[in-house]
């Protein structure tokens, strides 16, 4: 058998290994507790201590690759805004996060039958040119939407009658997978207006916004992944789907460490049998 | 003059938005709203550009039957179907040229569009996204070798994450006496992003941040001119 043969062989029984390893907990949960960090409680206190009837935004800034880290995050923190009686306005500086809006909203809302379209929640929809948006919403958030995604107009919109720019807004709390996200929201929204940030992301992307979890506050935590998803659903005592793929998650990262350890114990042996 | 205008253009509108960031007052104030709403404007021009180009490019490699073609082929398909159907039964809430195709919305439960976008799109971009986890593991496996003291530590470093950020990392740990608590596998997780990682994280910003004034001066002064187009 050729070395390319057999590098195939090996890559294709790592794949077949994970592949059964990811859906085995899927199938049969184990049920790992999650530990709270600092961080998502951080963004937990911030949504918990905004006052009732607070205007807050959700920006979602993401599309369907990394929804499977992303919307649970998206559903849970509604789920806290909502249960804070929070009105929420959604929108979105990528384009399909209009749509992961509309599935956040009508998945929560089934836990609030009372909670009205443009009373308590409202889709603005998709804006582009990112950072841009937000330093317009900072001045005059009406001619940035001059209509929801339905085309009801930004005054008849009864949650927004005294909202006007970003500085009538209790905090926005961006759930970003890249250009632009959170990032933008830090430098235009908080760093220029004074707008409290939170946010999530991608676990790959979160080393990168940590420095701005500091002691300016510029990020109020920050979700990293499905582990801090699971632990947002864990602080606010529901179980959701990030709880049940945790498992998942935890099941192939210690199979990568296995591989890991694998790949240094067959580097170390054809070093030795080379030395030899 | 062709060249000599758009960098009158780029030096004005630089100074003027650099000006406003000290003096966010009138005139400044305004002139920079103005400025914004342009770019919301132009913005709004430039996805209908991004989409001729994607046709064009994609038809011109389909036509010369570069090899892969027919992958051209099926991505020109899909952007065709997406852009028709949309066009022809609206989404959600908006009509479209047919109206709201009511019947095709009782054969397949929503409008067209939508139907595609959660049941082909969706689940296709979310697959895609989660292939990297193979790709990951298959390189962990290859790639993650001892080989120095610095890989040993970038290994020792990678493990404390990994096992930091899993649910059962922090199980394996738990029995620690309150007094050894930092070294409790997601404390220790959390101190690496939090202080070494943040410092190397804050220095690439900075880096980073120092190059965008340099290059932005460069524009704006007109030195740097090849966002014109052409080698001159």
């Amino acid at each position: 058998m050729s070395s390319n043969t057999h590098s195939q062989t090996e890559r294709h029984i790592v794949f077949l290994v994970l592949l059964v390893a990811v859906t085995l907990p899927l199938l049969f949960p184990i049920g790992w507790k999650t530990e709270v960090s600092g961080y998502a409680r951080m963004a937990w206190q911030l949504i918990d201590s905004t006052p009732d009837s607070s205007v807050v935004v959700f920006s979602f800034d993401y599309d369907p690759s990394t929804m499977t880290e992303l919307q649970p995050m998206a559903e849970a923190m509604l789920y806290h805004a909502f249960s804070r009686n929070q009105k929420v306005l959604a929108m979105a500086l990528w384009p399909q996060g209009v749509q992961m809006a509309d599935q956040a909203y009508a998945k929560v809302i089934k836990s609030f039958p009372d909670k009205k379209y443009g009373v308590d929640f409202v889709n603005m929809g998709y804006k582009i040119a990112g950072i841009v948006t937000i330093q317009s919403m900072g001045k005059n958030m009406p001619e940035v939407f001059p209509t929801d995604e339905r085309g009801t107009k930004y005054a008849d919109i009864p949650m927004l009658k005294n909202v006007k720019t970003l500085k009538d807004i209790a905090y926005a709390n961006s759930l970003s997978s890249g250009t632009p996200g959170i990032k933008e929201w830090v430098m235009a929204a908080h760093d220029a207006y004074g707008t409290p940030v939170t946010g999530g992301t991608t676990a790959v992307s979160a080393p990168g916004l940590l420095p701005y979890v500091n002691s300016q506050r510029q990020l109020n935590g920050l979700l990293g992944g499905l582990k801090a998803a699971s632990e947002y659903e864990n602080l606010i005592g529901q179980i959701g789907s990030a709880t049940v793929k945790m498992d998942a998650q935890s099941v192939a990262h210690l199979l990568i460490l296995v591989f890991i350890a694998i790949g240094n114990v067959k580097a170390f042996l054809v070093r030795k049998r080379s030395k030899a | 003059m062709k060249r000599n205008l758009p960098l009158i253009f780029a030096f004005l509108t630089g100074f003027l938005v650099v000006i406003s960031e000290f003096i966010p007052h009138r005139p400044f104030s305004l002139m920079i709203s103005t400025l914004q709403n342009w770019f919301l404007i132009i913005s709004g021009f430039a996805i209908l550009l991004g989409q001729i180009s994607l046709f064009q490019a994609n038809l011109a490699k389909i036509k010369q039957k570069e090899s892969g073609w027919y992958f051209y082929l099926a991505g020109l398909i899909s952007f065709m179907i997406m852009l028709l159907t949309g066009l022809l039964w609206g989404t959600q809430e908006y009509k479209g040229i047919l109206g709201h195709g009511t019947h095709l919305q009782s054969l397949v439960g929503s409008k067209p569009f939508d139907y595609l976008f959660d049941f082909a799109y969706m689940p296709l971009s979310a697959t895609m996204f989660s292939l990297l986890a193979f790709f990951i593991a298959s390189a962990a496996y290859r790639a993650f070798i001892i080989r120095s003291f610095e890989s040993n530590l970038l290994m020792i470093t990678a493990v404390i994450v990994i096992l930091g950020r899993t649910s059962f990392g922090s199980m394996l740990t738990s029995w620690l006496p309150e007094n050894l608590r930092f070294w409790h596998l997601p404390n220790l997780s959390d101190f690496i992003m939090e202080f070494p990682n943040s410092a190397a994280q804050r220095a690439i910003m900075i880096s980073a941040a120092l190059g965008i004034i340099g290059s932005s001066l460069r524009i704006i002064l007109g030195i740097e001119r090849s966002y014109l187009g052409g080698d001159k």
